[in-house]
């Protein structure tokens, strides 16, 4: 079945984002004038507002902050994947980002906060693969 | 900052002429019903009318729409919050002489259109949060929630939002215009069924369809009112994330800015409030801004609202519609909260009537926890 769920537009600052995830690599912005990074990608840093920045490959490591298990689908694509785990989860490297932890049967029991998580990659087009997580 | 207290008043409400499940209207039908009203309350004609302010549609669609080419003119559109927010705008907008007369509107068919606002693919949220389902609220707070329960305990955090879920009915079933009157014990609660875990069927704000208003204008043209003025003594705005990802602490809403800031402006303190109008999407929401507003501590607000403490003849009255978990809620319900505060103060509202309120503190929040606006109104 096609894929019917919303897809990201890429934009400029976003291009190599999106091109580097289809590699199955995550990778971020970084600020140099404090050496932080940052999500999601910005030309200009939200933390000194420097355009003194770079962008690094991140490890794909995580921890899981929150999520909910959603019951009800918010839009038909999603149908068939109820019930599926929203969460935000803090990335090795410091920042949050939104995502889906990707496990079978979700329950408060299985998702722990603060468990370990390391980044999947789901091809949903031929341009584009969305990052996830599951479980270590 | 200048000292504004009692420089205006709000001196007309209203809701559209039906709300709840009105099929055949329109947002702007709302809009114009409710102004209509409002005026009406006020004593006023839309010929007074110098300011206008809305959100969720443009000032520009609605003064076409009511006929009117205001002096001063707002679309600031932060969420459910935003009409609390023009509170302050009129405030600074009359002050500065920009206008005397402010007609505040909203309208939204929300249970009978529900057509999901679309966002700009270029956004970020359309990039790193709707492709993973991040979409309507019920998804958002519930991260916010979740995190709440992980912080403070599950068990401990659940028995809260269950007092709120139950104190709330408790209003709606004293107010003719509530959507929910049914009895709702706290097995109903814990039983209604999940739609984005943690929330219940019961966390969760209704979907109807609505239309309030509000008339603001000077202390001088107060005088000409049909009814006694309603003051407002100080307000507060602010908000500190848009995607419910990039919330610098999910537990904490920028109420713990506005609160105090509002509460300061207005010369008063937290004891001195006899009503608290606090916005509740969903039943997190309230004990997450009890605790930013200063009611009580972090992490506290699940005592503060023990044994139906905010439930009719409970000490700390709150919500005293039926609030948007039981009374109605459009889409953006920081109006009503608005309508009711006037309401209470001004001795309009029958058998859930509190004993002469003196001062009530509203809060809106709007986005995803995003934004906050504080006011304190005050009766003579
Ligand atoms: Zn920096």
């Amino acid at each position: 079945m096609a894929y019917n769920k919303p897809i990201p537009v890429p934009q400029g600052e976003s291009d190599v984002y999106w091109q580097k995830a289809k590699e199955h690599e995550l990778w971020l912005r970084k600020c140099n004038a404090c050496d932080n990074a940052y999500f999601y990608p910005r030309d200009i840093s939200p933390c000194c507002f420097s355009k003194d920045t770079d962008w690094i490959r991140a490890s794909g490591k995580a921890s899981l902050f929150t999520y909910g298990i959603v019951q009800r689908a918010p839009h038909p694509g999603f149908v068939d994947d109820v019930p599926f785990v929203t969460a935000i989860v803090e990335l090795e490297e410091g920042p949050k980002m939104a995502t889906n932890i990707v496990i079978d049967n979700p329950t408060f029991d299985n998702l722990q906060i603060g468990m370990d998580l390391e980044v999947v990659f789901e091809d949903i087009t031929d341009e584009l693969a969305l990052p996830k997580f599951k479980p270590v | 900052m200048t000292d504004l207290r009692k420089t205006v008043a709000i001196v007309g409400v209203d809701e559209s002429d039906e709300i709840g499940k009105v099929p055949d209207k329109s947002n702007l039908t709302h809009h114009a019903e409710a102004a209509y009203n409002a005026l009406e309350d006020a004593g006023m004609s839309i010929k007074d009318v110098n300011g206008l302010f809305t959100a969720g549609t443009s000032t520009l669609n609605l003064a076409e729409y009511l006929g009117i080419e205001p002096s001063f003119t707002d679309t600031t559109a932060v969420g459910g919050s935003s009409f609390i927010i023009h509170i302050a705008h009129a405030m600074a907008a009359i002050n500065a002489g920009y206008c005397d007369v402010a007609l505040v509107t909203h309208g939204e068919a929300g249970r009978s259109r529900r057509s999901r606002p679309g966002g700009d693919d270029a956004d970020p949220g359309s990039q790193f949060e709707t492709p993973y389902g991040f979409l309507g609220a019920p998804i958002n707070y519930a991260m916010a929630a979740r995190r709440y329960m992980h912080q403070y305990g599950e068990e401990y955090a659940r028995q809260g939002m269950a007092e709120v879920a139950v104190a709330t009915r408790k209003w709606a079933q004293l107010n003719p215009k509530a959507y929910m009157k049914d009895d709702m014990s706290f097995d109903d609660y814990h039983n209604s069924r999940w739609i984005s875990e943690p929330f219940h069927l019961f966390d969760c704000c209704l979907v109807t369809d609505a239309g309030g208003a509000y008339v603001i204008t000077s202390a001088e043209r107060a005088k000409d009112a049909k009814k006694k003025p309603v003051w407002v003594l100080g307000a507060a705005e602010s908000h500190d994330h848009n995607l419910i990802s990039q919330m610098p602490d999910l537990t904490r809403t920028v109420a713990k800015n506005t609160g105090p800031a509002a509460l300061e402006r207005s010369g008063v303190t937290h004891d001195d409030i006899d009503l608290s109008m606090i916005y509740d999407s969903f039943t997190y929401t309230v004990l997450a801004t009890l605790e930013s507003l200063g009611f009580c501590g972090p992490g506290e607000a699940p005592d503060f609202v023990a044994d139906q403490r905010t439930a009719p003849g409970g000490d700390f009255a709150m919500n005293t519609s039926g609030g948007g978990l039981s009374y109605t809620h459009s889409g953006m319900y920081g109006m009503f909260l608005v309508l009711e505060a006037v309401r209470q103060l001004r001795g309009e509202c029958g058998d859930r009537q509190l004993d002469d309120p003196k001062l009530c503190l509203i809060n809106g929040t709007g986005g995803s926890l995003s934004s906050t606006g504080t006011t304190v109104l005050a009766i003579d």
